[in-house]
């Protein structure tokens, strides 16, 4: 039957995420947070950072969406937690050429988000694995001075 | 049971396809419709003939592309019979429909303080032109209710159209619940109160007949390309008393009369709203459209995706954890049917179904204060046309289940 492809996409790692996602929730107390729509699905995600010293020591997000960007948050948190500013902004380009279908250079600190590399053969779903990779890369981007806004995912 | 369309289908050859190893089954046909090869044809044969601009040229190819060009506002006037062609304006779409009157008929009556109706159930492009008014001009905007079961609340839109009232404006069929609304009780209610009708008609013209006098209806708007014309071509028709009241929105070419150095006028209607060079290809594949349908009868395809809605609701009815929307009863509603499944996001389903070879939408179908007040951030869609067939409802049902399993349960 035709669903066995859909094993290309949602492998097992990826439904765990999405069914029991990884640090999501809210923070006490968060040096950075953003929260991002994607206008075409209605998907919405809120992203809380700790930075300290340059450093990420916690993260939390929030939201609703498919399988897919829920996965892709929680994969994400996983990923980034406990890295460097500038290490979790060049995980966020390495992990934009994976679901691309590009090889990325530092495919072990991706962790399990290197599952969603099946993505890339789904182009209309790529934007729903990048939209919390997006709005950490946004969160970054304020220096940890703190933002809380809605921007519009593009 | 349902009339055996599966001749039709011979003249789709785009529907004669596999999709992901699986053959097509589309069911997205409140997006757009397929094209059948006589409109195609039609497109051919305009630029193998008789290809040249309209109403401005003495040559003989400019008479027949002319001549093709107001034969097809003839033609759309007598399928919704309109009383004359004035009365039948060529658009870019429902769209661009919508937009002229709330912008011409919107500058030319409403005033600060007025009141302006429309609904929960409106589609963006009838609601942003509208807020854009409201907020030009210091009028208010008022949402009449839904009922649980996705109906106009006739109640709440007696109380929500007052004397205040200027324009109303309603869907007549919801490109998400599939509910045919009472029209013509609308319009008699609103011209009572004082107020102009203005009805979204792109999901209704395509799927039953339509009778634009009947409906006694102001203005009504509808689009080629979700009733097997070509993209880029719509229709708006509006009664002669308002516009020619109501100023043109664009300038150009075409919609003159005569030109001097510091004002011009402009052409008697429909024309005077058509500056520059229209859409001559897309209005004439409209009218072969028109032709295509009309061979086979609205009110045969009106029965036809009713019919298919009657065989579906009970077997979709069935499937535990699936959410419904709109009004049960096929009589009360057209093909278009939204739903989800408890616990798989409609994104996660449509590619699901894609993967056997069923198109379906998902999203929030540019109705996101209706997703708000059904409180779901999206929807999966699958709406029917003349085209689909039990065989394909059935397939539809199948891998229904079969996504509902993969996401609850994962693969055998």
């Amino acid at each position: 039957m035709a669903l066995t492809k859909l094993d290309q996409l949602y492998r097992a790692v990826i439904l765990d995420h999405s069914q029991h996602p990884r640090r999501r929730g809210v923070l006490d107390k968060a040096t950075t947070q953003i929260e991002l729509k994607n206008p075409t699905c209605g998907d919405v995600i809120q992203v809380q950072l700790t930075v300290e010293d340059d450093k990420i020591t916690d993260v939390r997000f929030d939201g609703s969406g498919c399988t897919i960007s829920m996965a892709s948050a929680s994969m994400m948190t996983d990923t980034i937690l406990n890295k460097s500013v500038d290490e979790a902004l060049m995980l966020v380009n390495e992990f934009s050429e994976v679901v691309q279908g590009n090889k990325p250079e530092h495919e072990q600190a991706l962790g399990d988000a290197m599952m969603l590399a099946g993505v890339s053969k789904f182009p209309a779903r790529i934007k729903c694995a990048t939209l919390s990779w997006k709005a950490l890369e946004k969160a970054l981007g304020s220096d940890g001075t703190g933002v809380d806004g809605q921007l519009t995912h593009d | 049971m349902t009339v055996p369309y599966e001749h039709l289908r011979e003249d789709f050859k785009i529907l004669q396809q596999h999709v992901n190893d699986e053959p097509l089954v589309y069911l997205d046909n409140a997006a757009t419709t397929q094209k059948p090869e006589a409109v195609l044809k039609a497109l051919e044969t305009y630029y193998h003939t008789s290809n040249a601009n309209v109403h401005r040229g003495v040559h003989t190819l400019a008479e027949r592309a002319t001549t093709q060009y107001e034969g097809a506002r003839e033609k759309v006037r007598r399928f919704i019979n309109a009383p004359s062609t004035a009365e039948v304006l060529f658009t870019r779409g429902t769209t661009t429909s919508l937009n002229w009157v709330a912008r011409s008929l919107g500058d030319l009556i409403i005033e600060e303080g007025d009141e302006i109706v429309i609904s929960f159930m409106e589609h963006h492009s009838n609601i942003i032109p509208w807020q854009q008014l409201a907020k030009r001009k210091g009028a208010k905007l008022k949402y009449i209710e839904l009922t649980d079961d996705g109906k106009l609340d006739m109640d709440d839109a007696r109380e929500k159209i007052t004397e205040q009232t200027k324009i109303v404006s309603l869907v007549h069929v919801s490109n998400v619940l599939g509910v045919v609304n009472p029209i013509r009780e609308l319009t008699d209610y609103v011209h009572d109160k004082g107020g102009v009708m203005v009805v979204d008609g792109a999901q209704a013209v395509p799927h039953m007949p339509v009778d634009v006098q009947a409906l006694d209806a102001d203005f009504y708007a509808f689009s080629g390309h979700k009733m097997m014309a070509p993209t880029g071509i719509g229709v708006l028709y509006g009664k002669r008393k308002w516009l020619e009241k109501m100023e043109p929105l664009e300038f150009g070419g075409e919609m003159i009369d005569f030109v001097e150095l510091q004002d011009s006028t402009w052409k008697e209607l429909p024309w005077k709203f058509e500056a520059g060079t229209p859409n001559i290809a897309g209005a004439i594949g409209l009218g072969a459209a028109i032709d295509y349908l009309e061979n086979i009868g609205m009110r045969e395809i009106m029965n036809h995706e009713q019919n298919l809605v009657a065989y579906l609701m009970p077997k979709l009815e069935e499937i535990e954890g699936l959410t419904l929307f709109g009004p049960k009863k096929a009589s009360d509603r057209t093909g278009v049917i939204s739903f989800n499944i408890d616990g798989v996001h409609p994104h996660d389903v449509a590619t699901a179904m894609d993967m056997e070879g069923v198109a379906v939408r998902a999203g929030h179908h540019c109705a996101q204060p209706l997703m708000n007040y059904l409180n779901q951030p999206a929807t999966a869609r699958a709406s029917f046309y003349l085209y689909n067939t039990v065989a394909e409802a059935d397939k539809f049902v199948d891998a229904l289940k079969a996504t509902k399993e993969f996401f609850l349960h994962g693969l055998d």
